[in-house]
């Protein structure tokens, strides 16, 4: 799966988590939480969506790599590198 | 009751009924005799009947408080926040932290936990897909909650489990509340969700007693030769609760005074109602108000169009009220099915415009009366005009044999 692809499947778990934010000038590099409503709970439901969709398993200790779009992309390519979006 | 402050009134009132989504619609609805019951499918169960609620629960949620809550919430919510615009409070005037949320219900927990099941089923029932936001969607207090988290209220919360008596024991733990003087205003009454577990369709068809019907509007029948069953339905009913001091205070509109009430256990059986009890609980409402059964204008029955359960309510009816005639006997249900926890709330409610319409509402699909059901009040098919309505009676009962019996007056202004 590319990189393109793998933020498409991201952006498409936001909005079914977050779906009364308006995500189209979501920006790459600037923390999830500074620009939508995301508590931890919604946190886990990335987590989550990405372990059903493709099996990720996400160890409590990289969640910090989930913080902005730009690094979870970079964190995921290895992980669904074999993946088909 | 000589002390005003223990005098309790029900100044605001929010709900969602099947046939309706305000108490002026559902009201009317009751009147016109218009069922509420129609065709559902449910997984496993396939189609069958039940009592839909059609609220836009958008109204006082975001999309993603629908999405992480419970249908139960979304009820709680939509109710709450129409019961407090109905009382004219204004809200940001309102004490939080002296405001409590009571809501009965019969369950909670069953329709989270099966779509959970079902989810981790495609998952060959891997239980690390089991999502987090399990626990706080089944938590028994999770109804009220959800209305705490909505209207910002840091009061009491509490779900008052007590099976289809929850709906008036909601009610009677809001105004024990207020008795107490832990809070100045309760937001009481009763919720269901019940519709989206099937195992609550599936558990009464295992008894015999889940409704058929061709025609769905005529699937609920107490009372009736024809019944076969219940009808599920889901829904809720709340009410602002305030002191009576305080509602005259600020001009408040009172709808009823709740004047009696009382709760007991049949000790006998897990399912099958003792009318000796039922008898009893009425009979203990009736002292607590300080009234005769005579002063009773109307009784809303808890029937359920199960054999044995309209067979044994009518018994404990006849017990205490005998024939009299000028009493009015109806039944919700025969319109929006048994909508559980929220069952003895929105039939309370939808009776209390009687105060001021004069009308009984009737109990529809009632065509051939079981000669077992002797009881000559009961409304049939068409609303009764009343010379007087100054107290209702309404009857709600549960398995388990819990029985609740709520009595409100109408508010004359002594």
């Amino acid at each position: 799966m590319s990189a393109d692809q793998i933020r498409q499947v991201v952006m498409k778990i936001l909005c079914r988590i977050a779906p009364d934010n308006d995500l189209t000038a979501l920006k790459d590099e600037v923390p999830f939480r500074e620009q939508m409503e995301l508590d931890s709970m919604d946190f886990l439901d990335i987590v989550m969506e990405l372990r059903k969709l493709y099996r990720v398993q996400i160890p409590e200790e990289d969640y910090g790599f989930l913080s902005t779009m730009a690094s979870t992309v970079q964190y995921l390519i290895p992980k669904l590198q074999t993946a088909t979006a | 009751m000589s002390d005003p402050n223990q005098r309790i009134v029900i100044t605001g009132i929010g709900l969602t009924a099947p046939n309706g989504n305000s108490l002026a619609e559902y009201r009317a609805n009751l009147l016109a005799g218009k069922s509420g019951v129609s065709k559902y499918e449910i997984r496993y169960i396939g189609e069958t009947l039940a009592g839909v609620c059609h609220f836009d629960p958008l109204k006082y949620q975001k999309r993603k408080d629908v999405r992480r809550g419970t249908r139960a919430g979304s009820i709680a919510i939509y109710c709450a926040n129409e019961a407090v615009q109905h009382s004219g409070l204004n809200w940001a005037d309102v004490r939080k932290d002296r405001t409590g949320v009571f809501i009965g219900i019969t369950e909670h927990g069953n329709v989270e936990t099966e779509n959970e099941i079902f989810e981790i089923s495609k998952f060959n029932y891997d239980t690390s897909v089991w999502t987090h936001h399990h626990n706080p969607r089944t938590v028994a207090n999770s109804p009220a909650g959800e209305v705490t988290l909505s209207l910002g209220i840091t009061g009491p919360h509490l779900c008052i489990g007590a099976a289809c008596a929850a709906g008036n024991a909601g009610f009677i733990q809001g105004l024990q509340m207020l008795r107490l003087g832990e809070v100045d205003l309760a937001i009481a009454g009763g919720v269901s969700e019940s519709i989206h577990t099937f195992g609550i369709f599936a558990g009464f068809k295992s008894q015999g007693a889940l409704a058929t019907n061709s025609e769905p509007t005529k699937a609920s029948r107490p009372f009736d030769l024809d019944r076969n069953g219940i009808v599920v339905a889901e829904g809720g009913g709340l009410v602002t609760l305030e002191r009576l001091p305080d509602a005259l205070k600020r001009g408040a509109t009172i709808y009823g005074e709740i004047v009696g009430h009382a709760m007991n256990s049949d000790a006998t059986d897990f399912v099958l109602p003792d009318p000796t009890r039922q008898a009893e609980c009425m009979s203990l409402a009736l002292s607590r108000a300080g009234i005769g059964a005579e002063a009773i204008d109307i009784l809303s029955s808890h029937a359920t169009a199960t054999e044995q359960g309209d067979i044994e309510e009518s018994l404990a009816i006849h017990k205490v009220f005998g024939d009299r005639a000028s009493l009015a006997i109806n039944n919700t249900k025969s319109f929006i099915g048994h909508a559980m926890g929220a069952a003895g709330a929105l039939e309370l409610l939808g009776n209390l415009p009687a105060f001021d319409d004069h009308f009984a509402h009737a109990t529809i699909n009632l065509d051939r009366p079981d000669p077992r059901c002797a009881l000559p009040q009961i409304v049939a098919n068409t609303p009764r005009k009343m010379d007087r309505v100054e107290y209702i009676l309404n009857n709600s009962f549960g398995m388990l044999g819990i029985n609740s019996a709520v009595i409100v007056k109408r508010y004359s202004g002594e």
